[in-house]
């Protein structure tokens, strides 16, 4: 059988570097199958998170080659081997140790975000009736995995550092869920201005373009929520439709 | 004890699962102080994964479905070694804890009225499975987290726990170590629940993750639990067999639900071929009525695709072993068929089944809307685990819980699909209600130093050892063992071997040595799960033996068939004084009348 060379990240806390492994591939293969197989006959202590194995999870995500992927769903036939493929952690949060990283930060981010606040059940039976429609518009955004490649591309994030004042792609489209379930009748545009930096994102796309789950982050999260921003504040006519309206669609 | 770091709770949970945050929910809501534990990140437990639906009598769909039907569903299902309390009150909690998923933010599928929609699945008589395309478990498990954050709980993340505290008779806390620095940490506790998932890792082929080791059933164990039904593991019929590197990814039943069918290598629906006695009345008897059903006719009776797993696992490893079976070794899922009945059903079938569409695309250049799939059976689930009480999941030893997958009761002998996710709600709530009750009348365990040194010189030896012995190869070698001795179809001669290789094994274990530091070292980790795997590998492989006879996911080549003596009590091991196996036979509680009468009605 083939053999590739898989040109890994090794080391701990940012301090490290490339060590090449070479290792048997088999038809079907995937990344992480081969960083398991180098793990199991030569590097032991090898760092890699993972769970499913199916793309479900959001564990495994990693930089090939320079892309940012999940190691689960990057077929080896979708990839040169006459070179070694290299394989790396994301690089917008802190390492922890060869391929992981430390991704708390998005879990302290989530924690800032006014949560769910539904509507009084409407129905005889203490319950709501919602239009499938109305779930189909929202659906795409709860696909999301929590995968943080798209934290990982943004540049807001990966190379300004402004993670303070930016939430990220990840996290509008999270407050976009939010914002546009048919129960919710929060309303987080104060925040998404002040403190969640939707201002910072200038529409690159870049994050789209790497979401493993195909959610179209810029233009059916994004954009509407700096309109809705945008409306909020520079908009007297809706400010003042507001008050008449408990709903916010 | 100053060495380690401790923390202090009330209620401490053990797994971030469903279970584990249900019941995480709930303790918080009672007013305890509540930590969870999770071996990896929150959001990313096995509850993730689950694709087809939560199993809830709403009757959205179809108002003939109400607790009743899904009691008896579940008791037949499980060939009637349920704990019937347990699956009465399963039954008749599931709708509330559903819709209160609602109350938190979680979006089902809707139907066209705006109510939750439901849809059919093995062994369940109506359409019963709330769901969210095939995404069910990820809505469930965010919607959890995303509740959870906001009610104070304190998370430790990539956290793995070793072993459980006592205090004489009673449970006092966990002692573990944390993944990114490899530190001990001690968690003081006056309850503890385990939602620590399944044993799936113990076998080759599964559709489980490296997290499957079966820690739950080994702590409780080891800490003097019993545990219950431990022969029957679930075998999935269709997981991917091809290409090899995604043997075992589960394919949704939901396929099956959506009007999937099963051939083998002549195009033959061989599943028609044999139907046991107990669903003979249940189902369709021609390809036509099978397909109307799986459309919403409720005059139609359900194609024999969707019997319960155990069964049409066997009737696919049937067909391979025939010599009917598709070139890689299964046999052919086919949901593309159903373009000769609907118009639009490539579109039909992605929306319904979005990311199995996107699994076989992506993993093995497969389009399902044109092409049949390949599928064999996969390692799945299990039934067996922590022997609890059914009102409270509290266990044998006081204070400790239980709760989920790694609970036993509800399934007895074959868990329906869709029943999981619904016994995660039902009793995880219920487990974080009690254990907090628990914590509310009771004052702090003492915690021994010596057990927490014994337990730290344990864990730390892989690295001090001169031995070649790899963890990984270990933990192969058990799990093709399991695979070819204890798995689908079992038998005395072969078990009786399994016991002396696994007993090999631990000879193994106990000398395998790790490289590297404590730092996020997966081949330490490895060698640390693999005590509990042989643990567990162990007791199935016993109470397999003791099982004379086939009966739900237990199958036994020598005693094909049921034996009614059998049908009388559940098999229960726990820990003799001198470390040995101990199983009994316990006998099941004579069934409340007014239940017995449900069963009878429904037949
Ligand atoms: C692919 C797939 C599809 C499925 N589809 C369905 C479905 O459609 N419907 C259905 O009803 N069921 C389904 N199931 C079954 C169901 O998903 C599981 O049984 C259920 O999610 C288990 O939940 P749990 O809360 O018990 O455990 P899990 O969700 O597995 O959580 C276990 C938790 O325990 C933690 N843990 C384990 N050991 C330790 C330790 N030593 N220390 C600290 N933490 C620990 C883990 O990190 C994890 O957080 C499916 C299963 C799979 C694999
Ligand atoms: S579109 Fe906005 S959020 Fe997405 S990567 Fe570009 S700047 Fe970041
Ligand atoms: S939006 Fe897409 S890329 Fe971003 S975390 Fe979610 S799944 Fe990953
Ligand atoms: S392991 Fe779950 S997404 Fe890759």
């Amino acid at each position: 059988m083939a053999t590739a060379t898989f040109r890994i990240w090794r080391g701990e806390r940012g301090q490290g570097s490339f060590q090449d492994y070479s290792t048997e591939v088999s038809a079907g293969m995937v990344i992480l199958d081969a960083v398991h197989q180098i793990q199991a006959e030569h590097a032991g202590d090898l760092a890699v998170r993972w769970n499913c194995k199916a793309g479900k999870c959001g564990s495994c995500s990693a930089e090939i080659n320079g892309m940012p992927k999940l190691m689960c769903m990057t077929r080896l036939n979708s990839l040169p081997l006459d070179k070694p493929v290299t394989v790396e952690p994301m690089k917008a949060f802190p390492h922890m140790k060869d391929l992981v990283t430390d991704v708390s930060w998005n879990y302290e981010v989530k924690k800032r975000i006014p949560k769910f606040q539904p509507r009084k059940p409407d129905a005889q039976d203490g319950t709501w009736r919602i239009a499938p429609e109305d779930v189909d518009r929202v659906q795409e955004f709860r696909k999301c995995i929590e995968c943080y490649l798209c934290q990982d591309v943004c540049h807001v994030l990966r190379d300004h550092h402004m993670h303070d004042e930016f939430i990220g792609p990840r996290f509008l489209v999270y407050t976009a869920a939010l914002e546009m379930h048919p129960l919710d009748v929060g309303d987080r545009r104060e925040e998404l201005r002040r403190q969640f930096g939707v201002g910072l994102c200038n529409i690159t796309k870049c994050c789209t373009k790497v979401c493993p789950e195909s959610i179209t982050i810029t233009d059916n999260a994004i954009i509407p929520l700096k309109e809705r921003v945008v409306d909020r504040f520079f908009d007297p006519l809706s400010k003042l439709f507001r008050v008449f309206s408990n709903s916010k669609q | 004890m100053s060495e380690y770091i401790t923390h202090e709770h009330d209620v401490l949970i053990i797994g971030a699962g469903g279970a584990g945050l249900r019941a995480a929910v709930e303790a918080s809501a009672a007013g305890v102080k509540v930590a969870v534990i999770t071996k990896s990140l929150l959001g990313k437990a096995h509850t993730v994964m689950a694709e087809g639906g939560v199993a809830a009598a709403m009757g959205n769909v179809d108002d003939r479905d109400n607790w009743r039907v899904h009691f008896s569903d579940t008791m037949r299902g499980g060939q009637y070694l349920n704990n019937w309390r347990m699956a009465e009150l399963h039954a008749k909690e599931a709708p509330d804890r559903v819709r209160e998923l609602e109350a938190w933010g979680a979006l089902f599928d809707r139907t066209k009225d705006g109510r939750i929609l439901q849809r059919n699945f093995g062994g369940h008589r109506y359409p019963r499975l709330a769901h969210v395309g095939d995404r069910t478990g990820l809505e469930m498990i965010r919607t959890l987290q995303d509740h959870g954050i906001h009610l104070g709980l304190d998370v430790f993340m990539e956290h793995t726990v070793v072993t459980l505290l006592k205090d004489g008779g009673r449970i006092s806390g966990a002692f573990g170590y944390d993944r990114e620095r490899g530190r001990f940490h001690v968690f003081r506790a006056k309850a503890v629940v385990l939602a620590t998932g399944g044993i799936g890792r113990a076998f080759k082929i599964t559709s489980n993750s490296w997290e499957y080791t079966g820690d739950g059933h080994s702590l409780a164990y080891h800490a003097g639990a019993a545990l219950m039904d431990m022969e029957f593991v679930q075998f999935h019929p269709t997981g991917m067999i091809w290409p090899p590197s995604v043997r075992g990814i589960l394919v949704t039943e939901g396929v099956r639900g959506e009007g999937g069918v099963l051939r083998n290598r002549d195009g033959e629906r061989f599943m028609f071929k044999d139907i046991p006695p107990l669903y003979v009345n249940q189902t369709a008897t021609s390809e036509e009525e099978g397909w109307r059903y799986t459309q919403g006719d409720k005059d139609a009776k359900r194609p024999p695709e969707l019997l319960t797993r155990d069964h049409v696992a066997r009737c696919i490893r049937r067909e391979v072993r025939e010599g009917r079976g598709s070139p890689h070794g299964g046999v052919f899922l086919d949901i593309a068929w159903i373009k000769e009945k609907l118009p639009n059903a490539p579109e039909h079938i992605k929306k319904k089944l979005p990311s199995m569409y996107h699994q076989f695309k992506q993993l093995a250049d497969i389009d399902i809307t044109k092409e049949p799939m390949e599928v064999g059976p996969t390692t799945h689930y299990m039934m067996g685990g922590v022997k609890v009480d059914a009102d409270s999941q509290m266990s044998d030893v006081p204070g400790l819980f239980a709760a989920g997958e790694c609970g036993a009761g509800l399934h007895g002998a074959n868990r329906l699909g869709g029943n999981s996710l619904s016994d995660l709600l039902v009793f995880g709530k219920r487990a974080g209600e009690y254990s907090a009750a628990f914590a509310k009348e009771n004052s702090s365990g003492a915690v021994n130093p010596d057990a927490l040194a014994t337990a730290e010189k344990q864990a730390l030896e892989p690295f001090g050892r001169q031995s070649s012995e790899n963890p990984f190869a270990v933990q192969h070698a058990l799990q093709d063992l399991m695979q070819d001795m204890v798995g689908i179809v079992r038998q005395e001669n072969e078990m009786m071997q399994a016991l002396e290789r696994i007993r090999e094994l631990k000879g193994r274990a106990d000398q395998v040595s790790v490289d590297g530091n404590r730092e996020y070292n997966a081949g330490w980790h490895t060698a640390l799960d693999l005590n509990n795997l042989l643990t567990v590998s162990e007791i199935v492989t016993r109470a397999a033996l003791e099982r004379k006879e086939s009966r739900g996911a237990h199958f036994r080549d020598d005693y094909p068939a049921k034996d009614d003596q059998f049908g009388k009590f559940n098999i229960v091991a726990r820990k003799g004084a001198n470390g040995e196996v101990q199983l009994s036979r316990e006998p099941i509680p004579s069934m409340r009348e007014d239940l017995r009468n449900v069963i009878e009605e429904m037949k």
